[in-house]
C-alpha cells in the first residue's frame, strides 16, 4: 500500500506550508494583514500536521520503499517590495494548492482502505485549506493592479 | 434653567412600554438672549455625534446665535445633545480658515483659489497621465460631509478619475457596522427604528457607552427606566460607563473577547430554548453549524476567556433569553475590538434565531459613530459602491455606468474599494501620490500616529486637505482648502435608523470658505471629466441638483430615497429611507416579513469567510441558494494580535467624553465643552495604581511598542488590567515648539479586522509608570461619565456655570 508515501508528501507539504506562512509574515510586517494572517494560517497548518502524523506513522509500518522524486521544493525564500509580497503570497497559493489536491488524493484513499478516522480528518482540514487559498487570491487580487500597474 | 455640562441628560420625562415619548425642547441662546431676539429658525439635525437629532438654528444680525430642538421629530421630540447646544459657537472661532493656503518654500501661505485650485488640477492631469495613473489618487474622507458632497465625490473618484482608492474615517468608526450587516442579512441599512425603545422589554448595550455618544438615545432609554414597566438592561463594556451602571447586569468583559462572550451566550439561550425553531427554520441559514461551534463554550469556559463570573453569562443568557421584546445596540466596544465583524454578526444571530426582528421592540441598531457616516456608506465615498450595490456584481457595475454614461471598466471593480488603511499604505510605498483629505484629521485619529505623520509628510506625496481649520493634519498638507461647515451649506443627511433629514443654509461662511460640494464640482469642472458621449460627466451646481441625481442612483435599492424631496423634507419630521411612491411615508422598520435582502441579484455582498477575509464567489454564493433568508454567521474565538506581556502588561481601550467630538476640531472651540474637559487623561483601576504606585492626579507616562504619551491618572471604576484613553485631543492647542505627546492614537497598533478593515483600537498592551507626583490636584477628567471617581473622592464636580445655562422645558 502507497498511501504513506502520499500521508507522508502531505505532511511534509503542510509543515512546510507553516514554516513559508511565517517567514512570509516576519518579512511583510509592513503589511499588518498580511502578518497576522500568515501568522494565524501557520498554526493552522501547525495542526493540521499533527493531526495527520499518527496516520504517517501508522502507515509507514508496511510501506514500500518511497519513491523517487516524490516531493517538491516550491518555496526557496522571501522577497521585498510591492511585488515582492504578490510573489511571496503566489508562492503560498502554489504551496496551498498541492496541500488541497493531496487532501483529495489522501482523501479517496482513505475511502478505498475504509479508514473513517483519517476521513474525518481529512473533512476536518480540506475545507481549511480551501479558506487559505481564498484569502490568498483575494489578497492577491486586491493587491495586483496597484503592484503590476501604478507603482514606479 | 439647566447646566447642561453638569447634567448632558437634563430632566426625565418617564414613559411606559407602546406610549409616545414625551416631549421636551431644549435650548440655548448665547449672551443672555430670548426668542425675541432671533431674526428666523433654520432647520437642521445634528452633526457633532451620530444620533441624527433635529434641530432649528437661532439666526440674528447675520449671525448663529443659539439652537433648539425640534419638537415635531420622530427622533428627539426636541431634546438636544450638550454637544449641539454648545457646539455651533466654532463656527466663530476667530481661527477659522478663509482663504487657501499651499506650501511655498516648506511653509503654507494664503493664495486665492484659482492658485490652489490649479495646483491641484496641474498635479492630477499629470499623474493620471499614464497606464495607471488612476491608481496614484487616494480619498480619505468623512463622516460630516453631507450626502451630496459625498455622491459627488464618489462620480469624480470612481467614473472621473477611475480609482477605487476612496474611503472615509467612517472606516474607524461604522465600517463594521455595515459589513454585519451585509454579512448577515444580505445588504446595509438598519433594521430597527429609535420607536423600539419606546416598545422594548429589554436593552442590551453590547460595547456601547450611549450615555455619552447619542445622550438622546440614552435620555429615551433612561425616561423608558423611569417609567412604569421599564425595560431591563444589560451592558457588556469593560469600563463603569453611565450605562454600566444604569444596568441590572454589567459584564465588564476582558477587552478583545467579545465573540467568546457572544458564543457562550447563544449556546445558553440553545440549551434553554430559548430559540424561536419555527423562525430559524424558515428565515435562517447555518443553524447547525451556529450549534456546532458555540457547544464549545460552556459558561465556565467563557468566564477563563473573558475574566467575568460564569453565573454572570448564565443570568446574561437568562435576560436575553426570556425577553420578549429585544433591543440591542451595537458600538466600538465591539467594532473596534478584536473579531469585530464576527462580533457583531452574533449580536444578529441572538436576534435572529429568537425572531426579535422587524416589530415594535425587537430590533438591532448596529450603530454610527459619526453623523453622516450613513450616507458615506449608501453613497460610495468610501469602501462600498453607491446605492449599496455589490462591486463583484457586473450588472450592478453596469447600472452605474449607464446611469453615469461611462464605460463599465471605467468603475473599478476588480477587487473591492481600498480601506483606509490599505491607502495610507499605498501612500507609504509611494504608489499614491495624491492623497485628499477632506473633514477628517487622520494625524489624531488613525492608529500609529508615529507613522501616518511620515506618511502626510513624505516629499513625493501631494496632499490637499479640505477644512474648517489648520488642524495637525493641515499642518502637513501641500494645500489647503477652506471649508464651509454645518449652518453655512445645505444638504442632506441620515441617521442611523435612516431617517433622513435636511440641514439648510443659515448664514455665509467666512471669507472666501466654500462648500464642500462646490470645491468637488470645481475640480470635476477644472478635470473636465467626460461621459462617453463626450458631455460633461457631472453638471450639477447645487445641492439639490445633485440630490435628485442621486434619487435615480438609489431607486430600487434598499436606500430608496425616490418619494424624498427637498420640500418634503422642509418643516416636519426627517423621513426614514426607503421611501417611494408605495411608500410615501418612508418605512420604519425593514424585515418584517422575515424576507432579507440576501437574493444573489439584489444583495450587497457575496460573502467571505469571516476569520480570514477570504471573499466567496458569485457561485458559491448562489449554491447555498438564501431565498431571502438571513446568514448565521458563526466563527470560533480567537486572541487579539497583541496580548498584554511582561513589558507591556495592561490593556489599552480608547474612546470618548460626552464633551467633545473626534479630534476636537469643533468642540474643542466651544468654551463650555472645552472646559469640561479640557485634557487628556488616563483611567486606572485603583488596584492596579496601587501596583504601580500612582494616585488621582498625578502624572503618568504611557507607553507601547509604538510610542509614549503622558496623561494625568483617573482612579474610577474601570476593570483591572485595563486602561483607558480618550482619543480626543492631540496638539492644535498646544504651542508648536513645546508640544507634550499626548494623543491615544501615538500608541495604537496598526492592524484591523479581516472583513470590516475596521482598525483594532481597544486592544493595545501597554506599560505605565508614574512621571511626577499630582500633589492632590485631581487629573482634568470630567466627574461626568466612564471617568466619574469613586463616590467620596475629593474631586470638584463637572460643571458648566451661568454660561452654560440653557432651557429645557414642554413649551
Amino acid at each position: 500500500m502507497h498511501l504513506a508515501h502520499y500521508l507522508g508528501l502531505l505532511h511534509r507539504a503542510q509543515v512546510n506550508l507553516a514554516d513559508a506562512f511565517r517567514q512570509v509574515a516576519e518579512a511583510h510586517a509592513e503589511e499588518p494583514d498580511v502578518e497576522h494572517l500568515c501568522q494565524q494560517q501557520a498554526k493552522r497548518c501547525d495542526a493540521h500536521a499533527e493531526q495527520l502524523h499518527p496516520f504517517v506513522v501508522r502507515y509507514s509500518e508496511d510501506a514500500p520503499d518511497e519513491p523517487d522524486r516524490l516531493h517538491s521544493q516550491l518555496f526557496t525564500g522571501t522577497r521585498t517590495g510591492g511585488i515582492g509580497v504578490l510573489r511571496d503570497l503566489q508562492d503560498l497559493y502554489l504551496m496551498a494548492a498541492e496541500c488541497d489536491i493531496t487532501w483529495t488524493v489522501v482523501g479517496q484513499a482513505a475511502y478505498g482502505a475504509r479508514d473513517e478516522e483519517l476521513l474525518a480528518v481529512v473533512r476536518r482540514c480540506e475545507g481549511e485549506t480551501a479558506i487559505q487559498l481564498k484569502w490568498l487570491r483575494t489578497r492577491m487580487k486586491a493587491a495586483a493592479p496597484q503592484a503590476l500597474v501604478v507603482a514606479d | 434653567m439647566v447646566d447642561r455640562i453638569a447634567d448632558p441628560w437634563g430632566e426625565r420625562t418617564p414613559y411606559g412600554p407602546g406610549q409616545q415619548w414625551p416631549v421636551r425642547v431644549d435650548r440655548y441662546l448665547a449672551d443672555g438672549r430670548t426668542d425675541a431676539d432671533v431674526d428666523r429658525w433654520v432647520q437642521s439635525a445634528s452633526v457633532l455625534h451620530s444620533n441624527g437629532d433635529a434641530l432649528d438654528i437661532a439666526v440674528a444680525d447675520g449671525r448663529i446665535v443659539g439652537v433648539r430642538g425640534r419638537v415635531v421629530d420622530r427622533i428627539n421630540r426636541g431634546r438636544v445633545d450638550p454637544k449641539d447646544l454648545y457646539g455651533w459657537q466654532a463656527n466663530h472661532s476667530p481661527d477659522r480658515l478663509t482663504r487657501p493656503l499651499v506650501r511655498d518654500g516648506g511653509r503654507l501661505v494664503e493664495t486665492d483659489w484659482d492658485t490652489a485650485m490649479g495646483r491641484i488640477v496641474a498635479r492630477s492631469k499629470d499623474l493620471l497621465d499614464g497606464p495607471g495613473g488612476w491608481g496614484h489618487f487616494g480619498f480619505y474622507t468623512s463622516g460630516q460631509l453631507f450626502l451630496e458632497e459625498y455622491y459627488t465625490l464618489g462620480v469624480i473618484g470612481k467614473a472621473g478619475l477611475g480609482t477605487p482608492h476612496m474611503d472615509g474615517n467612517t472606516r474607524l468608526c461604522t465600517a463594521t457596522a455595515a459589513a454585519s450587516m451585509k454579512a448577515s442579512f444580505g445588504t446595509d441599512g438598519q433594521p430597527g427604528s429609535y420607536t423600539d425603545v419606546d416598545h422594548c422589554d429589554a436593552i442590551a448595550l453590547w460595547g456601547h457607552n450611549v450615555a455619552e455618544t447619542q445622550t438622546v438615545l440614552w435620555m429615551r432609554m433612561l425616561d423608558r427606566r423611569r417609567g412604569p414597566n421599564p425595560p431591563a438592561m444589560l451592558a457588556v463594556d469593560p469600563r463603569a460607563t453611565p450605562v454600566a451602571r444604569e444596568a441590572d447586569l454589567h459584564l465588564a468583559v476582558r477587552n478583545g473577547t467579545n465573540v467568546a462572550l457572544m458564543n457562550g451566550l447563544l449556546r445558553e439561550i440553545i440549551r434553554q430554548g430559548w430559540y424561536d425553531n419555527d423562525y430559524v427554520d424558515a428565515h435562517t441559514l447555518g443553524f447547525e453549524e451556529l450549534c456546532r461551534i458555540v457547544d464549545g463554550y460552556p459558561p465556565s469556559r467563557v468566564a477563563d476567556i473573558c475574566d467575568v463570573p460564569a453565573a454572570d453569562v448564565e443570568r446574561a443568557a437568562e435576560l436575553l433569553g426570556t425577553s420578549q421584546r429585544l433591543l440591542s445596540t451595537v458600538l466600538q466596544g465591539f467594532y473596534q475590538s478584536n473579531q469585530a465583524t464576527a462580533a457583531a454578526c452574533a449580536v444578529n444571530n441572538l436576534h435572529l434565531i429568537r425572531a426579535m426582528i422587524g416589530r415594535p421592540g425587537a430590533g438591532i441598531y448596529q450603530m454610527n459613530g459619526q453623523p453622516t457616516a450613513q450616507n458615506n456608506r449608501e453613497t460610495g465615498a468610501d469602501g462600498d459602491l453607491p446605492g449599496l450595490r455589490n462591486w463583484d456584481n457586473e450588472r450592478h457595475v453596469e447600472e452605474l455606468a449607464r446611469l453615469w454614461n461611462v464605460e463599465v471598466d471605467t468603475i473599478p471593480h476588480w477587487a473591492p474599494p481600498t480601506h483606509a488603511m490599505q491607502i495610507f499604505r499605498y501612500a507609504e510605498q509611494g504608489s499614491i501620490k495624491l492623497l485628499w483629505i477632506s473633514a477628517t484629521n487622520p494625524a489624531v485619529s488613525l492608529p500609529e500616529l508615529h507613522r501616518i505623520r511620515q506618511i502626510l509628510t513624505r516629499p513625493e506625496l501631494f496632499v490637499v486637505v479640505q477644512d474648517l481649520f489648520l488642524t495637525e493634519t493641515a499642518e502637513l498638507a501641500d494645500v489647503v482648502l477652506p471649508a464651509a461647515t454645518w449652518g453655512e451649506k445645505t444638504g442632506t443627511f441620515t441617521s442611523v435608523d435612516r431617517t433622513v433629514h435636511i440641514s439648510d443654509k443659515a448664514v455665509d461662511p467666512p471669507g472666501e470658505a466654500r462648500p464642500d460640494l462646490d470645491i468637488f464640482l470645481d475640480y470635476a469642472r477644472r478635470m473636465d471629466f467626460r461621459d462617453r458621449d463626450g458631455q460633461p460627466l457631472i453638471d450639477w451646481s447645487g445641492p439639490e441638483e445633485v440630490f435628485e441625481a442621486w434619487k435615480e442612483c438609489s431607486r430600487g435599492r434598499p436606500c430608496d430615497y425616490t418619494g424624498i424631496t427637498y420640500e418634503k423634507l422642509r418643516g416636519g419630521s426627517g423621513i426614514q429611507w426607503p421611501c417611494t411612491d408605495e411608500h410615501p411615508d418612508g418605512t420604519e422598520r425593514l424585515y418584517t416579513d422575515g424576507h432579507f435582502h440576501t437574493d444573489p441579484d439584489y444583495c450587497e455582498t457575496y460573502g467571505h469567510d469571516l476569520a480570514t477575509g477570504a471573499e466567496f464567489t458569485e457561485a458559491e454564493y448562489r449554491a447555498k441558494e438564501p431565498h431571502g433568508r438571513a446568514f448565521l454567521h458563526t466563527v470560533d474565538y480567537q486572541p487579539s494580535p497583541e496580548v498584554p506581556d511582561d513589558e507591556h502588561p495592561l490593556l489599552l481601550t480608547t474612546g470618548r467624553t460626552v464633551y467633545q467630538f473626534h479630534t476636537r476640531t469643533k468642540t474643542g472651540r466651544a468654551p463650555q465643552l472645552n472646559q469640561a474637559a479640557p485634557d487628556v487623561w488616563v483611567e486606572l483601576n485603583p488596584a492596579d495604581a496601587a501596583r504601580f504606585g500612582i494616585a488621582e492626579g498625578d502624572l503618568v507616562g504611557v507607553s507601547s511598542t509604538r510610542g509614549a504619551i503622558q496623561a494625568r491618572a483617573r482612579l474610577c471604576g474601570i476593570r483591572p488590567g485595563v486602561v483607558f484613553l480618550p482619543f480626543h485631543y492631540g496638539y492644535f492647542d498646544q504651542d508648536p515648539a513645546a508640544r507634550t505627546p499626548r494623543a491615544a492614537n501615538e500608541l495604537t497598533i496598526t492592524a484591523w479586522d479581516p472583513v470590516s478593515k475596521q482598525p483594532l483600537f481597544k486592544v493595545a498592551a501597554v506599560a505605565v509608570t508614574k512621571l511626577a507626583d499630582g500633589r492632590g490636584v485631581p487629573s482634568p477628567a470630567p466627574t461626568v461619565g466612564g471617568s466619574a471617581p469613586p463616590a467620596g473622592a475629593d474631586v470638584p464636580p463637572t460643571v458648566g456655570g451661568p454660561a452654560a445655562e440653557a432651557t429645557s422645558g414642554k413649551e
